[in-house]
This record gives C-alpha cells, sequence and structure tokens, in this order.
C-alpha cells in the first residue's frame, strides 16, 4: 500500500527499478473507495452535520429546559442514533443513483475507462459505500455524540449536584453502541443491500433521470398488482424490505426502541430466508450493473 | 507483433452501419494519423480498439482482444478520448495519489516533473483550470504512464493554437521513443502532418487510403501551373484540380518530379489538400490514385 511518495528514501537503488509494480486487488479496492470520498463528501459531511445540530440542539435543551435532567435518559441517546443513522441511509440512496450515472453524464467515464480497473472493481467499490462505509461511518460518528451528550449530560448534573444516574448511563452506553453496531450492520448493510443494488443498477441503466426510474417502476408494479389482481403481495415486500427484518413494530411499539432492535437475535437473522433471498437479489442487481457499465458510454 | 491489428472490423448502430469491415495493421513504433470527416467512423473504430464498444470481426490490440480484456488491456495502452473527460471535482494530487494507486505503470515523479512546467498547482481542481491547462493535466498524466499503445482521439479539439502547438511538441519531444505507437484522430490536419509517420483516411466506415508518410511524400506532388501550360499538365492526368487565386493546382499522384517542375512551382502537398482530393475522387467516380 505504498504511493511512490513513502518508498523508502535510502534505496535509491529500488528507486530505479522501473519494472511495473504489481498492484493487488485489494489496492485498486482501496484506492476506488478513496475516490468515491474525494468525489462524494456528503458521505461523511452529511452523517457530521446531522451530529453537529444534534449535539447543539441538545445542549440547548439541557441549558434552557432543566426539566430535560430529571427524565429518562435513553430518549435521546436513540434519537441521536436514528437521526444519524436515516441521514446515513438518505446519503447511501442518493449516493447509489448517482454512482453510475454521474460518470456517465460528466463523460469522466471514458477517463475511468481509460485505467486498468475493471468494471467489476469499479461495480464493487461503489457498491462498498452504502453496504460498508456509510453504516460504519454512521456507527462511528454516533457512538462518538452519544458520548459527547454523556459528558455535557454528566458536566450539567454534576453541577447541579445532580450525580446520581451517571453510572447507569454509562453503563448501558457500552450495551447500547453494541447493539446500535449490530443493527446497523445487520440492517444497513446486510437487509438493505437488495435496495443499494437496483438503485445501482438504475444509475448504470438510466439514460436520464435515475430518479425517476429508479422509483416509478415498484409503483406501477403496485399500481398494476393492485388494478388486476387486487392484492398488494409487492406492497408488503417492499415494506417488509424497509421496515426490516424485525418483529412487527405493533408489538414493540409501546417499547425502547433498542429492546425492538435487540429483539432479533443474530441466529434469528441469519436464519431469515428474506435476508438470503435479498443477498441473491443484490447480487443479480449488481451483476447486471458491471454487465451494462462496460456496454455505457457518454450521455 | 503488430500493435494493432483488425480484419473485417464492423459495428452498426441499429440500421447505421459504423465501421464497415475495416482491415488495419499498425506496428509498433508508428505515429498514425486517421483522418477523416465528421461521422465517418473514426471515433467509433477507435473504441473498439480501446475496448469501449462491442465489435463484430477480428481485433486484436497488444495482443489482448479489446473488448472482453480491457483492464489488462490498460495496462500496456493508454487513451486520451475527447477533451474534458476528467471528472471537475478532481485535484490534481488526487488524480497523481489515484493513478499511482492503480496502474502498475505511473510514474509519479514523471508526472509532476511535467506539471512542474506548466502554471497547474497540485492542490488546483479540475473544474478550477482553463480547458487549456485540464489538456496539460491530462498529458501529463497520460505521458507519466510507460504504455506501448497511445490513443488520441481530438485530443486539442478546442484548443487555441499554442495549447495545441505545445501538446503536440511535448508528445514528441517527452513521449515518442520509437518504441511507443501512437494513433491520434484531429481535424486540424496541417498540426500533424509533421508529427505522423503514417497517415490512413476514412470514410464512411471504410479506409479509402493509407500511406506512410515517406510513401506520400515521394508519391505526391502538387503544382502551381503556369497559366499557359494547364493544358499540357492536365494531359499528365491530375488526381485533382482546385484553383487560387484565379491559378490552377493540380495534384499529382507518381508523377515525374522534372516533368512538372517544367510546368510551374511544384511542392508536397498537404495532408488536408491530398484529403480533399480522395473524397472528392469517391463521391465521383472509380479513383486510381488510392488503394
Amino acid at each position: 500500500m505504498s504511493t511512490p511518495s513513502n518508498t523508502v528514501p535510502g534505496s535509491p537503488l529500488e528507486l530505479q527499478v522501473t519494472a511495473p509494480a504489481v498492484i493487488t486487488a485489494s489496492r485498486r479496492m482501496y484506492w476506488s473507495v478513496r475516490r468515491e470520498l474525494w468525489e462524494h463528501r456528503s458521505i461523511y459531511v452529511a452523517p457530521l452535520t446531522a451530529a453537529a445540530v444534534f449535539l447543539l440542539a441538545f445542549l440547548t435543551a439541557l441549558t434552557l429546559s432543566p426539566a430535560h435532567r430529571h427524565e429518562p435518559l435513553d430518549i435521546p441517546y436513540e434519537f441521536a442514533a436514528a437521526l444519524i443513522m436515516g441521514t446515513g441511509f438518505i446519503v447511501g440512496i442518493f449516493y447509489s443513483l448517482d454512482a453510475l450515472y454521474g460518470e456517465r453524464r460528466d463523460r469522466s467515464i471514458l477517463f475511468w475507462k481509460s485505467l486498468p480497473v475493471s468494471d467489476l472493481t469499479t461495480v464493487l467499490s461503489k457498491f462498498a459505500i452504502p453496504l460498508v462505509i456509510l453504516p460504519l461511518l454512521s456507527f462511528a460518528i454516533a457512538v462518538v455524540t452519544q458520548f459527547v451528550m454523556l459528558l455535557l449530560s454528566s458536566a450539567v448534573l454534576l453541577g447541579s449536584g445532580l450525580s446520581v444516574g451517571t453510572l447507569g448511563a454509562r453503563m448501558s452506553f457500552f450495551h447500547m453502541s453494541l447493539m446500535l453496531l449490530y443493527h446497523i450492520l445487520t440492517v444497513h448493510g446486510l437487509w438493505y443491500a437488495p435496495i443499494y443494488g437496483w438503485l445501482l443498477l438504475v444509475s448504470a441503466w438510466a439514460p436520464r433521470a435515475p430518479f425517476i426510474w429508479a422509483f416509478l417502476p415498484p409503483f406501477v408494479i403496485w399500481g398494476v398488482e393492485k388494478i388486476a389482481f387486487s392484492t398488494s403481495h409487492f406492497l408488503g415486500m417492499l415494506q417488509y424490505r424497509l421496515t426490516g427484518p424485525e418483529p412487527s413494530t405493533t408489538t414493540a411499539r409501546s417499547g425502547n426502541l433498542m429492546e425492538m432492535m435487540s429483539a432479533l437475535t443474530p441466529v434469528q437473522f441469519f436464519s431469515t430466508p428474506g435476508l438470503w433471498v435479498g443477498l441473491a437479489v443484490a447480487a443479480i442487481f449488481l451483476a447486471a450493473a458491471v454487465r451494462l457499465r462496460r456496454y455505457r458510454e457518454p450521455i | 507483433m503488430a500493435c494493432i491489428e483488425a480484419r473485417g472490423l464492423r459495428k452498426a448502430f441499429g440500421t447505421t452501419i459504423a465501421v464497415d469491415g475495416i482491415n488495419l495493421r499498425v506496428e509498433e513504433g508508428r505515429i498514425l494519423g486517421l483522418i477523416g470527416p465528421n461521422g465517418a467512423g473514426k471515433t467509433t473504430a477507435l473504441n473498439a480498439i480501446l475496448g469501449l464498444t462491442p465489435y463484430q470481426g477480428e481485433l486484436k490490440v497488444l495482443g489482448r482482444d479489446p473488448w472482453t480484456e480491457r483492464d489488462q488491456l490498460m495496462r500496456d495502452a493508454c487513451f486520451i478520448a475527447d477533451v474534458a473527460v476528467l471528472p471537475r471535482w478532481l485535484r490534481v494530487w488526487q488524480a497523481f495519489d489515484y493513478l499511482a494507486g492503480v496502474h502498475p505503470r505511473f510514474d509519479r515523479a514523471k508526472a509532476e516533473g511535467f506539471l512542474a512546467k506548466t502554471n497547474i498547482r497540485s492542490a488546483s481542481k479540475v473544474r478550477e483550470l482553463s480547458k487549456g491547462m485540464v489538456a496539460q493535466l491530462h498529458l501529463a498524466l497520460v505521458m507519466a504512464i510507460d504504455a506501448k499503445l497511445l490513443v488520441l482521439d481530438e485530443p486539442t479539439l478546442g484548443l487555441d493554437i499554442l495549447y495545441r502547438k505545445q501538446f503536440y511538441d511535448s508528445l514528441l519531444n517527452d513521449y515518442f521513443d520509437r518504441s511507443r505507437t501512437i494513433v491520434v484522430t484531429t481535424h486540424q490536419v496541417e498540426e500533424v502532418q509533421d508529427v505522423l509517420t503514417d497517415v490512413m483516411f476514412i470514410n464512411r466506415g471504410r479506409i479509402v487510403f493509407d500511406c506512410s508518410m515517406e510513401e506520400f511524400e515521394s508519391r505526391y506532388l502538387e503544382v502551381m501551373v503556369n497559366p499557359e501550360q494547364v493544358a499540357a499538365a492536365r494531359a499528365l492526368k491530375p488526381i485533382h484540380e482546385r484553383q487560387v487565386f484565379g491559378r490552377s493546382i493540380l495534384l499529382f499522384d507518381r508523377v515525374d518530379r522534372q516533368q512538372l517542375t517544367a510546368l510551374g512551382d511544384v511542392r508536397t502537398p498537404s495532408i488536408a489538400d491530398l484529403f480533399v482530393a480522395v473524397l472528392s475522387n469517391q463521391s465521383g467516380a472509380a479513383q486510381g490514385g488510392t488503394r
């Protein structure tokens, strides 16, 4: 993983060697992902902004209305996590729609194709953003935000002489982080994979307006099914995909959000057929996107 | 091994035939100019050579099938498909980092050396650069890649004359070393005339003319005929005739130079003039001057 700038300076002979370095597939992937982060700064700017805005609001609430101090501390923590994760999800959707469309629109696909990077590597690196990078980034930002919240509220509590409860909050903090990581990797990574796959496929194919092409077909299928068969299996399928494999919200609505997230054990999650069907569908979408990119020219 | 070898290369878009059975052989170390009118099929042929479009017929570039092995081919080949294909968000240092990261033959120090001769700073974004500077940057990136084949499709379109001159100068002086092969298409034919080693005319998807520059210079002569000798000159069967300021300029193929000197001022024609001659003959009756 060495760029020429950090080759050992003490060995001039090595620098003279003209034999081309072997570039491994993982190195190519690494730089392709970095390339995406350079191009789409919203990947980290948006969740960071969400976190900053939330912290500002939290601080305001903490200092202005002392009533908050006596409320259960879990709720704003969950809300912070949900806000950041939600931001990450929305960024993921817009990113995926633009990923293979934008390079055709600005003709830069001709530059990328002039380099020894296969279409498979390119599409996979773009898929890795919503699947791996965004969830991990959202998780890291959420945990840091929650930690800052914990410090802030501890400081305020200590300042007002009410030192009770901080320990309890800290205990549940680690538990919460773990739950969050589990939820984010399973649901936002694996469960949503076919959604991102579909968006990338549309992005690779759409002659224009990928947004419309991504959302119109599901709408049409729903409409046709409704009129022709008076059923709404397709809508139910979409709902199931969007809400996640967790038990229906009706039972958990009264309960804690964290309990709802943790209601599904890893064993249950990984034995849900929906997960594997979803991953298979995602693989088909991706394979189609790779093939399409090979044929695609600038718009 | 030939650098590019095509047999019966064909490509149709629906009912429009863009490339109509091209046979082509480009040896190593040549600088080939592919000249043709708009829509002649130049870009389509190049796209097939670069693995950007599927095709019919046989095609081998550096011994590979470009359509199925584009990414391997791009280790040894490189192209500038058009001016301004560098993404506008890209910073110069990011371009260097990325190329160093993915390209086994990219020499970062070399690229930085080329760029040091320009006004481009490494923190600049492509969108902040002028069109000419973007072309300079792209050329710097490409020249720092130790490739066997470089394809340039209208690399200087829309650039002013200074940048165009500089572009071909640095290409010849800093890049070309007789073991590389360069294929270039352009409309500014007169600017590449001295650069090329081979020239090829393409029209309506077919190669209508193909010769080396040495052969070109020995075969074709242009004579500004003295008014009283026009009839005598026409008797030598020029392949083309045009009028400039009331004087006839006749283009001859394989006619003895001394014979022509008696008729007027003799000189080597420009590629552009020969191109016009070949194409206008083509649209008329059968022509003997080309093969």
